[in-house]
């Protein structure tokens, strides 16, 4: 194992492997050798597909040979979501119910990474279908946070944030329905980052809340952040949500990393009683650095945030609930009970009890109630009008700042098993990034330090009016240069979990 | 608990009891004491070249499921794209039924479980139609009426846009469907093929005709969906499906009862049976005392006669909403003009100009439509025939042709351009009727065109005036004592001379002249 290949970033990777100084073969060979190493106390993958990568990555070093125009990331590893389909490999979404299955074709995420030459090394663990914070929904078991096996990654992207973390791989791609890219990384220690919904393509990933679930970039710089986004965003014919218009320029905001005469609002309903005070002080002193990098500081209140919590546990549960009614074990997955003595209905009622799991099954009765008739107005229908009031608070806020920041989640990574059996608590998880969720808008998390009072990596939350994702990244990249050049090295060689 | 069950034995108990009155009261007697109200739910499939959310193709039959992908097999990760072409045909369909086009409005998931069902929802649209609020005028045959007929304008409530549904083919067991089946096997080619489902405000008023009016509804319905070119709307295949809700109101109470809803009934004459069958039905369940059940009926082709599907009753939560993997659907006011502006002319204001062009009387019009004949006439006239030849040819000679054959007309191997040369030949007396109908018979024997026929068959008339007074002469010579009655004033006579004449030619004379000729010769 070469671990100084594998501590490299993503940029660097892409610009060596273009250089020839490196070839895509050894950096695959180098994260292969990783996670070889690390993986039994990780657990970030659910599949780890060796043969395809190295096939992929001979394919990149051969188009080099040849003298053929590389794309920006070509060679460069990467942590796939396992709820992206894949032909190649399984796509389970950490659910029972997907053991086995093969997707016949390829999400247009899926599509795009490969296109671009970046190499698949494998599927990351998740939380069932996306539906956690913590990874521990997996049907196949948690993963676990680098800087402490002990505790959490985060969820549901918390495998490949894991992944990520642990040098396994420059980087990941998750999906975000109420924070869960921001979340991961943000208790990992990486830059994820949660497009405007509708930039980057939902065809192929696996529902969970249709008009939340957003795909995004997970990685260990801001610049890797950037540089695969631009990759996987753009519009998509098959995804009718797809927005139609130019990717913002997401690569060169990174680079630019200046934000001097920027306006930062910071959201009060956002912070307070409940914050881990570690957490507060690390996110009070980011905005400190913000504002001696040349920013304007104006406190913005967004008073609907406050029901953000309430309206998406209407919202996401109500569509899971009609989204997940396709598993039935009539065309693919999981089929129980199938004897010959049973019923359609029989098989379908047996397969779905033994392959959701509880949290799933929770929130598809959640959402089936809020649906119902006599229910739906009161629920539904409220949930979606708090919605509406969420989206004008970001258009009020926006009339008077450039970005909005917060801290990204109220705690650090929170022991395993701590939260599995008070589910109020593991949604608090995401009382931060949820808003964004709910309007669309575009946000980001960025490393701020270590918690004064666990050690632990502490994130903040930027963001941003609808298609202006690249003020996220100028804003970001300001933060993490000034850090970087405080502490003298990367945030990362602090975390001694895998050590 | 007990309160539960309490509550829940009312409805069941009365499913029970009015599902034991078997008997049926007589249609006229029913009518003559109850008010029947019909509704139709239509659905059509679109003829679009693509299925709804899909770019797999629209069409009937092929080996199951080959015309599939993974959107219309509705697996993980996959999501629709709208067919725009559907959403035209929908606004078409709506504009001519006269109909108000929504600005905007949205699909919505209609959720529940059922294995032809991919997604276990149906994309459909629920409290926002693209089409509402329209109206289909229609003629019912009414004997007692002045002119033979009667018209009434039929509301329409909503026209929208969903996908149609796999198909399941249940094996085993005795009824076919998936109660009692051993297995069942699902085609999913049906699956996601764009559907317009057509609701029709209830229809009150028409009495005895309530069959023959939701007969004449549909019958006016499918005409206007040819017209408009946006379905083959074949009921044999399945592309034009009706529901039949029918309630009866005691005669002059002006209070509506509860209606049931008669699935699946898939040709005309079954609408029109159903509707009577229900009629009869429910009379008999009324005038023993018990209650009509809210509930869905199976119609039964061999027998003429609906049984209870599940009650409405315990009808299942749909769970609507907003379907968030498609945009809402906001047609342009320009777009909608121009799907207007580009509307063909449809079958009642052609009626009516045919009718005028023709000079026939809606009764006799009635006759060439209940036919199959319309276009078949219109055609004729077309390739140069008069209204009056086209009308007596199809109608005397093909319409019974088609009926001995079990076709329709219209599929009879004969084209209107033949049909049009047959009656030429007759005008100029090239043919008589007799020898015309010889020529049909070898047109649709597949020996050529009437021109072919008749030099093929030998058939054409013998006009030649120096062959015909050989043959007058020769039956003058061969029949002295008829030929003297003649002489002596007994016209009447003459007949059997002109049968002898037409013997003696095959019947290729023209009787007309042959009778001129032997009159002439016999005064001179």
């Amino acid at each position: 194992m070469d671990s100084g290949i594998v501590r490299m970033s993503a940029a660097d990777l892409a610009a060596g492997i273009a250089a020839g100084d490196l070839s895509a073969a050894e950096v695959t060979e180098a994260h292969l050798g990783r996670i070889e190493a690390v993986e039994d106390r990780v657990h970030s993958f659910l599949h780890v597909s060796a043969e395809q990568a190295r096939r992929a990555a001979q394919a990149v070093d051969a188009q080099r040979a040849a003298g053929e125009p590389l794309g920006p990331l070509a060679g460069v590893p990467l942590a796939l979501k396992d709820v992206f389909t894949t032909m190649d490999m399984p796509t389970t979404c950490g659910s029972a119910i997907l053991d086995g299955w093969r997707p016949p074709y390829d999400a247009t995420i899926t599509r795009r990474l490969r296109e671009a030459g970046v190499v698949l090394l494998g599927k990351t663990n998740m939380d069932e279908f996306a539906m956690g914070s913590s990874t521990e929904n997996s049907a196949f078991g948690p993963s676990r946070n680098p800087w402490d096996l002990a505790r959490v990654p985060g969820g549901s992207s918390g495998g490949s944030a894991a992944a990520v973390a642990g040098f396994e791989a420059p980087l990941g791609v998750g999906t975000d329905t109420g924070g869960s890219i921001r979340q991961p990384a943000a208790v990992c220690g990486l830059v994820g980052g949660k497009p405007t919904y509708g930039a980057t393509s939902r065809y192929g990933l696996v529902a969970f809340a249709s008009s939340l679930d957003t795909p995004g970039p997970l990685a260990r710089t801001v610049l890797d952040a950037a540089l695969l986004h631009e990759v996987m965003a753009g519009h998509d014919p098959r995804d009718s949500t797809s927005v139609d218009s130019p990717v913002p320029p997401v690569v060169a905001a990174a680079r630019q990393a200046d934000i001097s005469g920027l306006t930062v609002g910071i959201v009060p309903e956002l912070s307070g009683e409940g914050y881990q005070p570690g957490v507060l002080a690390r996110f009070a002193e980011a905005v400190e650095l913000l504002e001696s990098l040349g920013a304007k500081l104006m406190e913005v209140s967004c008073p609907h945030f406050t029901y953000g919590l309430a309206a998406y546990y209407l919202i996401a549960p109500s569509e899971c609930s009609s989204n997940l009614a396709r598993f039935d074990a009539m065309r693919f997955g999981l089929r129980c009970g199938d004897d010959g003595t049973r019923s359609a209905e029989e098989v379908m009622s047996l397969t779905r009890e033994s392959g959701f799991g509880a949290e799933v099954k929770r929130r598809i009765m959640l959402g089936t109630y809020a649906l119902s008739s006599g229910y739906y107005d009161a629920y539904y229908g409220k949930a979606q009008q708090v919605r509406t009031l969420i989206t004008r608070d970001f258009q009020a806020a926006f009339e008077q700042v450039d970005v909005l920041v917060s801290p990204t989640t109220p705690t650090t990574a929170f022991p395993i098993g701590e939260r599995v059996d008070d589910p109020m608590a593991m949604y608090l998880a995401d009382l931060c990034t949820i808003p964004a969720n709910l309007s669309g808008n575009p946000a980001l998390s960025v490393p701020c330090g270590l918690s004064p009072d666990d050690g632990l990596p502490v994130g903040l939350q930027i963001m941003a009016p609808v298609l202006a994702d690249d003020r996220l990244y100028r804003v970001a990249a300001a933060l993490e240069a000034a850090l970087d050049r405080r502490r003298g090295y990367p945030l990362l060689d602090d975390a001694k979990g895998l050590a | 608990m007990t309160g539960t069950v309490s509550a829940a034995s009312g409805p069941s108990a009365a499913v029970e009891k009015g599902a034991a009155v078997t008997g049926l009261v007589p249609f006229g007697d029913a009518v003559s004491r109850y008010d029947p109200v019909i509704g139709l739910e239509t659905h059509v499939e679109l003829g679009t070249a693509t299925k709804m959310f899909c770019g797999c193709p629209a069409v009937f039959g092929g080996d199951p499921n080959t015309h599939v992908c993974p959107v219309c097999l509705g697996l993980p990760g996959s999501l629709p794209v709208a067919n725009r072409v559907a959403i035209e045909y929908t606004i078409r369909i709506g504009l001519a039924l006269n109909c108000q086009i929504a600005s905007w409005c949205r699909f919505a998931r209609k959720n529940y479980f059922y294995p032809d069902m991919p997604k276990n929802f149906q994309i459909s649209q629920y409290d926002e139609p693209l089409c509402v609020d329209g109206w289909l005028d229609v003629t019912i045959d009414d004997p007692g009426a002045e002119g033979g007929s009667r018209a009434i304008r039929v509301g329409i409530e909503r026209v929208h846009l969903e996908e149609d549904t796999g198909k399941s083919l249940h094996v085993g067991g005795t009824t076919g469907r998936i109660h009692g089946a051993d297995y069942s096997l699902v085609d999913y080619n049906r699956a996601g093929i764009p559907l317009v489902e057509i609701v029709t405000k209830p229809v009150d008023g028409t009495g005895e005709l309530a069959p023959a009016a939701a007969r004449a509804y549909v019958t006016e319905l499918r005409d206007l969906l040819r017209s408009l070119e946006v379905s083959d709307v074949r009921m044999e295949e399945g592309s034009l499906r009706c529901d039949v809700n029918t309630s009866l109101s005691p005669r002059g109470s002006g209070v509506w009862g509860t209606r049931t809803e008669t699935k699946n009934v898939n040709s005309l004459r079954s609408v029109e049976r159903a509707v009577r069958h229900e009629i009869e039905r429910q009379a008999a369940v009324l005038d023993s005392g018990e209650r009509v059940v809210l509930q869905t009926r199976h119609f039964h082709e061999d027998t003429g006669t609906t049984t209870a599907g599940r009650g409405k009753e315990e009808a299942q939560d749909y769970r609507y909403f907003p379907e968030p993997d498609l945009l809402p659907i906001a047609p342009s006011s320009q777009w909608v003009d121009a799907i207007r502006a580009g509307l063909p002319e449809l079958p009642a204001a052609r009626r009516a100009r045919l009718m005028g062009e023709w000079a026939v009387s809606a009764r006799e019009f009635m006759d060439i439509r209940n036919a199959g004949a319309v276009d078949a006439v219109a055609a004729t006239v077309a390739a140069g025939a008069s209204a009056a030849e086209a009308r007596k040819w199809w109608l005397n000679e093909l319409v019974r042709r088609a009926n001995e054959a079990g076709a329709d007309v219209a599929d009879l191997p004969i084209s209107p351009a033949a049909v049009a040369r047959v009656a030429e030949l007759v005008k100029a007396g090239t043919l008589s009727d007799k020898l015309a109908r010889q020529v049909i018979d070898g047109v649709l024997a597949g020996e050529g065109t009437p021109d072919e026929v008749v030099a093929a068959r030998g058939l054409a008339v013998v006009s030649d005036e120096g062959a015909l007074l050989t043959a007058v002469d020769a039956a003058i010579a061969a029949n002295p004592d008829v030929a003297e009655k003649v002489r002596g004033g007994k016209i009447a006579a003459a007949g059997a001379l002109v049968g002898a004449v037409m013997k003696a030619t095959r019947g290729q004379a023209d009787a007309t002249r042959v009778r001129e000729l032997i009159l002439d010769r016999l005064r001179a």
